[in-house]
């Protein structure tokens, strides 16, 4: 038996008061996010404050006519862990990928969640059918159109988690057989007008950073087609690390050259980065990667209609509808 | 209040913790499950949205049917395009593409069980009793890594202040608050799977991260394209030392805690090693040699009747798709090849169309595709680290190999699988660091569109045997078929009328509370159902309740 093994409780307790494992990740997200939303890093605590309320927040976070990817993007987040996310920043009331209860406890933990008198924030992920009436989309018998109203109808604020949610996404492209259409398209009539976070799948912190603003500064600056402008406030093309070779005039003609072994600006191959506006070249994928970095031209993800109108791919822009 | 002799109907609606959306109906007799309905509700029509366009822009596409098995449906889409092209991509390329789909297919398996599947078998709140020095004793015992007792004491003061604070989350309404019939764990094994859990929400994004390397971003990679790969600067020595740290991090978890997981709950659910019983199976070859196109490392096949004595080798021309059940217009049973995609929702009828899942057949039969599939096709080849994971597992739990054809032995065959591909990625790794070392290692080569041709991409994915069919006609896509694993598995009767693998698996399964159906899960979450495209569509307004008891 270790040594630790005959650690007795009562010690391990007395270390503990005061705050639990996660709470040196919990202060470290907190300075993170509080740069990434546009204070300094000093204000970390007091991002610390505001979301160390009595009660956390609830969020409700409703899947539509997508493919989860952008929920799988959230569970690749590191500030903060989707744990300490989950456990300690929010509560995840409703999220028919993760929550343990299934059926009709699942459909009761959705209606108390809406009955809360605190209130909650609303997360779209996916389009919205409305092909015959919305009945190619429905959730427990009711169309997605009816229930993402009502749920989004009381809600504090709402996200539209990815492209499906902001524009409508890969099933809204030609020809659009469920009639998809965005959650602010769909929930215009309601005077809903969501943040969107697109992204095929958005990068975590764009979402955890809205979430936290949200709730910390209110609500974010937005651009013209919905989005953060923290977050998607240049193009690919203006923070690309490549821009030094399309400054040159280096451009790989072929994907098989040594210049794209090199490095060399993507440009002709089809890069969209600069119709493109999000922060993958700062941000970055998966705390270590993005496309362009791994030789793929950028397909503009991110940009409305962009299934359509900025393909096809891998071509450069002068060669379209060839 | 649980009657375990229960006689109704049970319908489960929305079926959570899977991708997409399904609806299980099932019928009681007496407590034990007569007759089941799968009913996955998806149509999004990618088939349709990729007509007209450069085939080689498909794979773009068709990758976003499913953000969870994301990058195989990419990979096979433009597997089926090379094939269209009698085109081979160079082994350097080649083996980039099996590190992405192997860590893909171990990621997968991992999430999907700790994730997406333990909540059926552990409970959370009861981890916050258990005497974590017993627990780590215990833990150490079964998955052969020694864990600290103060790990363990971190991790319940932090479940019962999280428990305490009265907001449960996602674990709101969940079956085993308040003490469930069928939960069966003692408090330190739960604590053992609730600290597994946690660990593996963050063992999960290292191996995601590990293949970013490679795909550019996690989920939905993006430097697989036709001709090859695009990631030169992901070759470089430093880039491959960073994959190979994260790779051996995740490996610990798997070959340990992962096995040692299967373990406790193998003893501790026999009952769930007979019942979800299934017949007949089918997976396809993958893993091919990069150099020869040769020797997969997984071998496809069929299996019959669960016979572990005899497998035979797959014919595609055996394959057809039915409508006869799904919402789609009525057509005799088609070859993928020409087959047609024409929506038309009629209402939920269980004695009609219920289903916007096509039926895929082979020979006529139904048949399971997946982990389960593969191992047994595995076993009864008597491939050597597949029979001595599964008999090490098999003794651990006091079981026989005939135990493998249920609900516990198709959860234990995704552990086995996940525990047998990581082990060879590390090969597959060297090899590629050798030919990293020529300055001029090929990752691309052109090709030619033709003007007219066909092709067909197979892939052994996460969930199952997973193909893509093509047509070109004046060099764009003129017809494009997708038969995924979850429509094997988990989609409607045939033209026959016989059950599908889901359908055929719960027929048989005993239900204690029919409240909370928690055994409807277990045996449904060990297909891992997939539903991608799902869109819940389901009974066009007349039945109202979630449940009808």
């Amino acid at each position: 038996m270790s040594s630790s093994s005959r650690i007795s409780a009562k010690l391990l307790e007395r270390q503990l008061e005061g705050g639990h494992m996660s709470r040196r990740d919990f202060m470290k997200f907190c300075a993170i996010v509080a740069t990434a939303i546009g204070m300094d890093a000093s204000f970390g605590p007091t991002v610390a404050a505001a979301l160390e309320t009595k009660k956390r927040p609830s969020v409700i976070y409703m899947h539509g006519a997508e493919c989860t990817g952008c929920t799988e993007a959230i569970l690749r987040a590191v500030d903060p862990y989707v744990d300490v996310l989950i456990m300690e920043v929010i509560s995840m009331d409703y999220c028919e990928t993760i929550m343990a209860a299934a059926g009709h406890s699942a459909n009761e933990a959705l209606e108390k969640a809406m009955a809360n008198p605190e209130g909650y924030y609303c997360t779209i992920e996916g389009a919205i059918p409305t092909r015959d009436g919305g009945l190619w989309g429905q959730v427990g018998g009711e169309t997605m159109l009816s229930l993402f109203s009502r749920v989004a109808g009381k809600a504090k604020g709402v996200i539209a988690m990815g492209t499906c949610a902001s524009y409508g996404g890969i099933q809204a492209a030609a020809p659009n057989p469920s009639h998809a259409v965005s959650v602010g398209e769909a929930l215009a009539p309601l005077g809903i007008s969501p943040i969107n976070i697109s992204g095929c799948p958005p990068n975590p912190i764009n979402y955890i950073g809205t979430v936290v603003h949200l709730l910390t500064k209110g609500m974010p600056e937005l651009d013209d087609v919905g989005r953060p402008k923290l977050f998607f406030g240049s193009t690919v093309h203006d923070k690309c690390p490549r821009r030094k070779h399309f400054d040159a005039g280096e451009f790989a003609p072929s994907f098989e050259s040594k210049q794209a072994r090199e490095g060399w600006c993507l440009h002709l191959l089809g890069c969209r980065g600069p119709y493109t506006y999000n922060n993958c070249p700062t941000a970055q994928f998966n705390q270590t990667n993005w496309p362009v970095r791994a030789g793929a031209p950028c397909i503009g993800c991110s940009e409305p209609g962009f299934w359509d109108l900025l393909a096809p791919f891998n071509r450069d822009v002068r060669m379209k509808g060839e | 209040m649980a009657d375990k002799n229960y006689t109704g109907h049970i319908t489960v609606d929305p079926l959570t913790r899977i991708e997409g959306h399904l609806k299980i109906d099932v019928e009681v007799k007496n407590g034990v499950i007569a007759n089941a309905w799968s009913s996955t509700q998806l149509f999004r029509g990618l088939e349709l949205i990729v007509l007209g366009r450069p085939p080689e822009d498909v794979h773009n596409y068709v990758q976003r049917a499913c953000g969870v098995c994301t990058t195989s449906h990419a990979l096979v889409s433009i597997r089926a395009v090379e094939d269209a092209m009698k085109f081979k991509a160079p082994p350097a390329a080649e083996l980039v593409r099996l590190l992405i789909l192997s860590t893909l297919d171990v990621h997968d398996h991992l999430v999907h069980f700790y994730h997406l599947h333990a909540l059926d078998f552990f409970d959370m709140a009861s981890a916050i009793k258990a005497d974590p020095v017993a627990a780590a004793k215990q833990a150490a015992q079964v998955s052969g890594r020694e864990v600290q007792p103060g790990d363990y004491y971190m991790v319940q003061a932090r479940l019962k202040k999280f428990v305490d604070s009265g907001q449960l989350g996602w674990l709101t309404n969940a079956f085993f608050l308040g003490g469930h019939p069928s939960y069966r764990l003692t408090p330190e094994e739960n604590l053992i799977l609730a600290s597994n859990y946690l660990e593996g929400l963050r063992v999960q994004l290292k191996l995601a991260r590990a293949m970013a390397i490679f795909s550019g971003k996690n989920p939905h990679a993006q430097t697989m394209r036709v001709g090859g790969v695009t990631c030169y600067e992901s070759l470089r020595p430093e880039r491959l030392a960073e994959f190979r740290a994260l790779y051996e991090e995740c490996r610990t978890f798997i070959n340990h805690n992962y096995v040692g997981d299967l373990t406790i709950l193998g003893r501790r659910y026999p009952e769930a090693a007979s019942y979800g019983r299934t017949s007949n199976f089918l997976d396809f070859s993958d893993f091919y040699d990069p150099e020869t196109g040769k020797n997969p490392f997984i071998r496809g096949g069929i299996m019959w009747k669960r016979d572990l004595k005899h497998t035979e080798e797959f014919d595609p021309a055996q394959l057809q798709e039915h409508v006869t059940r799904g919402w789609y217009k009525d057509s005799p049973p088609k070859h993928p090849y020409e087959g047609v995609t024409d929506p038309a929702y009629s209402g939920y009828d269980p004695n009609g169309k219920y289903s916007w899942a096509k039926a895929p057949r082979y020979k006529g039969e139904p048949m399971e595709t997946g982990p389960l599939a593969r191992r047994a096709l595995a076993y009864a080849r008597g491939e050597k680290e597949t029979v001595e994971r599964l008999n090490a597992w098999l003794s651990a739990c006091n079981l026989k190999p005939e135990n493998l054809f249920s609900t516990m032995g198709r959860t234990a065959s995704r552990m086995v699988e996940a525990v047998v591909l990581m082990n060879r990625i590390e090969g597959w790794l060297n090899d590629l660091a050798d030919r990293a070392k020529h300055p001029d290692v090929e990752l691309n080569k052109p090709w030619k569109m033709p003007d007219k041709a066909k092709g067909v991409g197979y892939c052994a994915v996460t969930r199952g045997g997973l193909s893509h069919w093509i047509r070109i006609e004046g060099g764009k896509t003129a017809n494009y078929q997708m038969v995924v694993p979850s429509t094997w598995n988990l989609g409607p009767r045939c033209a026959a009328g016989k059950l599908s693998p889901v359908e055929e698996s719960l027929v048989g399964v005993p239900v204690a509370d029919p409240d909370r159906p928690v055994e409807i899960l277990r045996t449904v979450h060990s297909f891992d159902p997939c539903i991608a495209c799902a869109v819940h569509v389901i009974n066009a307004g007349k039945e109202k309740s979630f449940k009808v008891l």
